[in-house]
């Protein structure tokens, strides 16, 4: 401490305070500002750009070169990843043809190749991330939330989807497809991407635990035992085809039997 | 020679036979049976009741499956109001199904989850009352279509028809009415439907929706009244109207197919003790036996799916039970028309097809007797059935009733159909607008032609007989297979219908001005008449058949004549 004290009234100690002070803040921005994604910009990059090249090769001819559409395809600024996400792991894009509603059916990209194309979707505007666990499937939820899902449900869901997500009509050949067998994670993400016919429901109007209800009321519904056969779960319309069927059939077969029968039966 | 066909005077008939002699009084009873008798005159309803004959034809079974489907539905309903409380107080649910819990329902909807969860046995009574519902107007419209297809809703059994169609329009709002009872979404969402229908009627819609709800849609009063439709009024009238329908069966007398031994003034079957006892009560366990093989191995109805109503929600795929399923399907292709005046709205759109469609088929049904009696202008009782063929213009009409209606069934459906066989909805409500006209006069065509035809065969094989299947290689080389004559009884069958002729217009006055006893015919009467009956295929004439057995026997004397002089 003499030595600082002794030497404070030198010429050179200004200056050199001055250089300690920097070097100092320096040093703390160096430690407490955030780190900037110097590092993963590399793997990104990468990523993007062999999204750009998978998009070029089998979207770009309906949504365009820069997926900015076009007229058989809708611009896909601002769907985000979670879009990309849904409608590739289901199968539905990219379309075997075109028509009025994409079918789900077999996926035949990979996993990194998905990631890819959301990557590079991502990039051309901001829109809903891929979900993580938590957001669709928290765990722990009591019979009183998991009752409030499916009176969300109803309320929100079931004019499209029927009452118990078995699907339903929708016109001009579209169509509300059955939520039965669909993993949590594309409800979550239809719910926030309104694929297709759909609307988006944002975190605004259904918030994620609210999300996260339904989808376990759903997967509590079907995991259910039914009374016997279920006749498809669309209603009336089987129960009544098959009372006709089973019931008026079946017993016609008795009268025949019973009437067939007798004493003189010719 | 050949035999002319003639009517057998004899044949097997086993008819409802009395004792002779003397009355059959109480000394031939002893015990209990002597007791009732002597109180009650046993031995008098018994003599008549038990050797009473049923003829047998499975098609008459059908109006049994619907008396035992409504037999079950009294005893399952009696189970089911042991547990359901008719109310639409609104409670927070806290019963045994996790997936309600803690939702605020009516007190009818939480009694319904409470029978089917956890009452024993609760679901299975629940599942066969709403089968046996399905089953029973199943069965009573296939009896209806049985009755009119035999033509036996003819004279003298005219008013039992008119108490059928009494009991099919009451077994739907029997129907329906039970439906509704549950509260749960769906049922919730057909009460909207009715709701929609009864503003729609113009001038007092709305005050009656006022009056049937107790103020607004849905209110608080609906189902405990819905409640005494379903178990009181209308089960109570239906057992009267069932008691005086089985009654005029009993006093008329079952009709019976035609055939040999049976005339207009027979019955040929088996007597109710102890063949039709045994074969009725036998079936009567089949019927029961069937439904609760439905209600154990089908699910149908699951209101704990659909939820509690909530006059917010509404589900894809609601549609009513089968028997609403033609109005539904009539509401969903009829263009949007609608009148607005003065500040009223008139619901063309609502009222033509539900209110008009049901009042249409519904008084068509009920006219219908007495609209063929006026265009056929027959008079006589008939006891004996039509065979459907013989009665062409009928079976035609029949059929493209059946099918106008179910082009408005299958519309009712439109969704399902749209979903199931992947094709537009638009589209297929856009053919079902134009098949529900024109699909019927395809099937009047086509039907008609049908029986015709058969009509002609008919009368092909009286006059040719059948096939001997025996081929005769003649000396010259040609293939022929003989005929041979059908059966007495066959031809009896075959030839016992009636030929009616076309009314022919007339003033009612004969040609010197002397008005007859008898009305005169209109142009449009005579007109209709012979739209009816013209097209039938003559009955072979006695003259006819013997003409042409021997024109048989003469072809066959040359044949062997031509063979003969070949051999030589």
């Amino acid at each position: 401490m003499r030595f600082l004290s002794s030497h404070r009234r030198r010429r050179a100690a200004k200056p050199l305070m001055l250089a300690f002070a920097l070097l100092l803040m320096g040093t703390l921005y160096a430690v407490v500002a955030p780190a900037p994604q110097v590092a993963a910009d590399t793997g990104t990059s990468a990523q993007v750009a062999a999204g750009k090249g998978l998009f070029a090769v089998s979207c770009s001819s309906c949504h365009g070169l820069n997926g900015e559409g076009t007229s058989q395809g809708p611009s896909l600024v601002g769907v985000g990843a979670a879009a990309v996400d849904f409608q590739v792991t289901t199968g539905r894009m990219p379309m075997a043809a075109p028509g009025a509603q994409a079918p789900r059916k077999h996926n035949t990209m990979t996993r990194e190749e998905t990631d890819a194309l959301a990557a590079w979707v991502a990039t051309l505007g901001p829109g809903p991330a891929i979900p993580q666990k938590s957001q669709y499937a928290p765990g722990d939820q009591d019979a009183a939330t998991i009752a409030r899902g499916g009176e969300l449900f109803r309320t929100n869901c079931s004019a499209c989807h029927n009452f118990e997500g078995g699907g339903g009509a929708l016109p001009e050949g579209k169509y509300a497809p059955t939520l039965k067998g669909v993993e949590p994670i594309h409800i979550y993400e239809a719910m926030r991407t309104g694929p297709q016919q759909m609307p988006v429901f944002s975190p605004g109007a259904i918030p994620d635990a609210d999300v996260a209800s339904i989808i376990t009321y759903l997967e509590s519904l079907h995991a259910q035992p039914g009374p016997g056969f279920n006749l498809g779960g669309l209603g009336p319309v089987s129960e009544g085809l098959f009372g006709w069927i089973v019931g008026i059939g079946g017993l016609c077969l008795f009268a025949t039997w019973i009437a067939s029968r007798g004493a003189r039966a010719r | 020679m050949a035999k002319p066909t003639t009517i057998t005077s004899s044949a097997p008939v086993l008819e409802s036979k009395r004792p002779e002699g003397k009355d059959a009084g109480p000394q031939q009873f002893s015990g209990p049976a002597a007791w009732l008798d002597e109180r009650v005159g046993l031995a008098k309803i018994a003599k008549g009741g038990l050797r009473k004959v049923f003829p047998d034809h499975w098609s008459f079974l059908l109006g049994e499956i619907a008396l035992y489907s409504f037999i079950i539905l009294l005893m399952s309903g009696v189970f089911l109001t042991i547990w359901f409380k008719p109310s639409m107080m609104e409670l927070e649910y806290n019963g045994s199904y996790q997936l309600m819990k803690g939702l605020p329902m009516s007190e009818a909807f939480a009694s319904t989850l409470a029978l089917s969860f956890d009452v024993r046995g609760g679901l299975l009574v629940r599942q066969v009352h709403h089968w046996a519902a399905i089953l029973f107007i199943a069965a009573l419209t296939a009896h209806m279509l049985r009755v009119f297809f035999t033509g036996a809703f003819r004279k003298p059994r005219e008013l039992n028809w008119l108490i059928g169609v009494g009991l099919m329009s009451l077994s739907l709002i029997a129907g329906f009415s039970g439906y509704s009872l549950p509260d749960d979404l769906l049922s919730g969402t057909g009460l909207r439907f009715v709701d929609g229908l009864i503003r729609s009627i113009p001038l007092i819609g709305t005050w009656a929706e006022f009056f049937v709800f107790a103020g607004e849609f849905p209110g608080d009063a609906l189902i405990a009244r819905l409640y005494m439709v379903h178990i009181l009024l209308i089960p109570g009238i239906l057992l009267a109207l069932i008691g005086a329908h089985m009654t005029m069966v009993v006093y008329h007398k079952h009709t019976q197919f035609p055939g040999p031994g049976r005339t207009e003034k027979n019955v040929v079957g088996y007597p109710l003790f102890p063949v039709y006892m045994a074969k009725a009560g036998g079936f009567f366990f089949i019927v029961f036996g069937v439904l609760i093989l439905m209600g154990a191995l089908m699910q149908i109805n699951p209101v704990w799916m659909y939820g509690p109503y909530n006059p917010a929600q509404v589900t894809a795929g609601s549609q009513p039970d089968w028997y609403m399923g033609w109005v539904e399907g009539a509401i969903r292709i009829i263009p949007n028309w609608e009148w607005h005046l003065f500040g009223t709205t008139w619901s063309w759109n609502i009222f033509l097809p539900g209110v008009g469609l049901m009042g249409l088929l519904f008084t068509g049904l009920g006219l219908y007797p007495f609209i063929e009696a006026w265009v056929t202008g027959d008079k006589a009782e008939h006891h004996l059935l039509d065979r459907p063929r013989n009665a062409p213009t009928r079976t035609a009409l029949g059929v493209a009733g059946m099918t106008c209606y179910a082009m408005f069934w299958l519309a009712g459906g439109n969704d399902i159909l749209s979903t199931q066989f992947h094709v537009s909805l638009n589209a297929v409500t856009y053919f079902m607008r134009v098949a529900v006209f024109v699909a019927p006069v395809i099937a009047f065509i086509v039907t008609k032609r049908i029986c015709l035809s058969l009509q002609r065969a008919d009368r092909e094989r009286i006059l040719h007989g059948s096939e001997s299947g025996i081929i005769d290689r003649s000396p010259a080389g040609g293939y022929s297979e003989d005929h041979v004559p059908v059966s007495h009884d066959e031809a009896w069958t075959l030839t016992q219908h009636e030929q009616y002729e076309p009314l022919e217009a007339s003033d009612g006055v004969d040609v010197n001005g002397i008005p007859q006893a008898e009305r005169g015919i209109s142009k449009l009467r005579a007109r209709a008449s012979r739209w009816f009956f013209s097209d039938d295929i003559p009955v072979p004439s006695r003259d006819e058949i013997e003409e042409a057995h021997a024109h048989d026997h003469h072809e066959l004397d040359h044949e062997v004549e031509d063979a003969k002089a070949l051999g030589h």
